[in-house]
């Protein structure tokens, strides 16, 4: 039994190392200023994200620690995405931090940048022990995040159901990984594909065996993703969440799931993805949830009064679409997966920080407040209609090509395999699926733009949230019209599928 | 090795049904206990019979042990906080957020 030490890179890893630091000292500057710290520990959080962005730059590619740590271009592309989403959160929260939790900012902020980083672990992970501490410290501060709002019961309600289904999730995905370890002796991904394959020419039992490892996965997956029927949490918690929270669960955390999936199941059980391998074939099972997520996402926002549940299920909805292009296995699949994931982050967390304000203001959520909102506050209301236009899908906004990058690598990969012709029927239901989206995207536009009076609210915004409204707009605009540099930078994700 | 795998199989069960019947939160809580520690059983075994040769799985069951800890930390906080709105901690308390 020899035990020796992986060599030991902190080069690599300085950009998380650097966000932790930081977040520690913003909670050390929120309590040495007596917690009278204002505004500057939310600018300072904003500040430290923003470096950790260069950083990540400066870090390049490389490995450290074995596998454990490793910076190949999926990592770096979604290390940027999860910096925006959580650059995006906290820029949405300067209107709560003032007036509902004056006392705990510095907690709030730290927790946030904590949560963060663990997303980073884990898209730099190529090993199932670090996979799984990088989604454990992913979700551990955000159950805390949830229930922040200490005397309010909606909040706390949806931080218990979130505890108790994540850390269940977290409980079959480990006992998963348990059996995936038993059955090729290794935690490497790379390694352990290799001795699968291995035993799986030695023995055809292994066929059976397989089988639940891989259901157990999807389900602890399908949880974090919240892909039907997995997704009952989703509305309930996104609902009592602070609602910049809820932004950055449906953003962070849902890419950091995406994450996951593509490592544990494309990367390392790629070769059961084909219907060959009959009894664990996985894609098919991935690609019922995902059918299930189009269908049921879509059809439940219609009937929602409450926008952050719409927003919920429109978020179920496109996991489903992100879903599809992760089904396809080839070198337009993952990059069509991080382009959708990078369009996806800039509408929903501009949609969410409206939200933001406009609960702030009115102190409810429901979609009638909406009404009339075009007359006393044109600005939000007009950006309100261009994120809905972009989740929705509609030409020359980013989320039209982003669907489209999805769907033609579902039918490209369809059209080379002449086993997956199901591709071209969850394509189908894609397409219409679309459809009814439009319908409750689209009620939002008319709520606000043809309700019968003007509304009695004229929303007033901090500035961090305003510009956080106008990231969002150029980014939807400026990838709708222009997608080039990002598609460049995506294309490499599917390195993995070019070897 | 079976019965081992046996043992870690039926305390999994064990906790997956408690996580599903409990009606109260700590009982969900100690539910969950169980399910991690199923699969420390599983992945000590498998270091034993599958991969004598390293320590990856020992290593592996230590920080699950830590996660879960750390879990359960968290959990019980927000049990708290449970308790302190509504004066008790079943589930059936939960019934704001619905559609």
């Amino acid at each position: 039994m020899n035990l020796q030490l992986p060599e030991y890179s902190l080069q690599v890893m300085s950009p998380e190392i650097f966000l932790f630091v930081w977040a520690l000292l913003v909670i050390t500057f929120d309590l040495i200023t007596k917690r009278k710290s204002g505004t500057a520990v939310g600018y300072m959080t904003m500040l430290g994200l923003a470096l950790t962005g260069a950083f990540l730059f400066q870090a390049g590619y490389g490995r450290g620690f074995g596998m454990m740590f490793f910076n190949d271009p999926m990592a770096i592309f979604f290390k940027v995405i999860f910096l925006g989403a959580a650059f995006m959160a906290v820029g949405s929260t300067f209107g709560i931090t003032e007036k509902r939790i004056v006392n705990h900012r510095g907690e709030f902020y730290g927790l946030i940048l904590m949560s963060t980083v663990g997303m980073m672990f884990l898209a730099s992970s190529q090993e199932l022990l670090s996979l799984y501490i990088g989604l454990e410290l992913t979700t551990i501060p955000l159950y805390v995040l949830v229930s922040f709002f200490k005397d309010d019961k909606k909040s706390v309600e949806s931080g218990i159901k979130y505890l108790i289904v994540g850390a269940l999730s977290s409980a079959l995905l480990i006992y998963g990984i348990s059996f995936l370890y038993g059955l090729s002796g290794t935690t490497e991904i790379n390694q352990m594909t290799i001795n699968i394959a291995i035993t799986h020419i030695q023995n055809e039992t292994l066929g059976v065996a397989l089988l639940m490892p891989i259901m157990l996965l999807l389900a602890g997956i399908g949880f974090k993703l919240a892909l039907p029927p997995f997704h009952q949490w989703a509305p309930d918690v996104y609902e009592g969440a602070p609602t910049p929270i809820a932004a950055f669960l449906s953003v962070g955390s849902k890419a950091a799931g995406i994450v996951a999936f593509s490592k544990i199941m494309v990367m390392g059980l790629e070769v059961f993805h084909s219907p060959v391998m009959a009894p664990n074939d996985w894609g098919m099972m991935v690609a019922l949830m995902a059918a299930g997520a189009m269908v049921w996402g879509n059809i439940a926002a219609i009937r929602q009064t409450n926008i952050k549940r719409m927003l919920a299920f429109s978020s179920i909805a496109q996991a489903g679409y992100i879903m599809v292009g992760m089904l396809a296995m080839n070198e337009y699949g993952q990059s069509s997966v991080g382009f959708y994931m990078f369009v996806y982050m800039f509408a929903n967390m501009g949609a969410f920080a409206i939200v933001t304000i406009v609960e702030d203001q009115t102190g409810s959520c429901e979609i009638s407040t909406f009404s009339g909102l075009s007359k006393s506050s044109p600005f939000f209301s007009a950006a309100m209609a261009i994120f809905m236009l972009s989740l929705a899908g509609i030409p020359p906004l980013a989320g039209f090509f982003a669907k489209y990058y999805v769907f033609a690598a579902a039918i490209a990969h369809a059209g080379q395999n002449n086993t997956t012709g199901w591709l071209y029927w969850l394509v189908g239901i894609g397409l219409l699926t679309t459809v009814f989206a439009l319908y409750y995207y689209a009620n939002i536009i008319k709520v606000s733009y043809f309700g019968k009076e003007a509304s009695p609210f004229k929303l007033k915004a901090p500035l961090p949230a305003v510009i956080i409204i106008v990231i969002g707009l150029l980014g939807v605009f400026g990838f709708g019209l222009y997608p080039e540099p990002i598609i460049d930078f995506a294309s490499n994700l599917s390195d993995y599928f070019k070897r | 090795m079976v019965q081992y795998l046996t043992l870690a199989a039926i305390l999994f069960s064990i906790g997956l049904f408690g996580v599903i019947t409990r009606r109260n939160t700590i009982g969900i809580l100690m539910s969950l206990e169980l399910m991690f520690n199923a699969a420390n059983i599983n992945l000590v075994t498998f270091n034993k019979f599958i991969a004598p040769e390293t320590l990856t799985g020992q290593m592996f069951a230590i920080f699950v042990v830590v996660v879960a800890a750390a879990e359960a930390t968290v959990g019980l906080a927000i049990v708290l906080l449970v308790y302190r709105n509504w004066r008790g901690i079943s589930t059936d308390n939960f019934s704001i957020l619905k559609w």
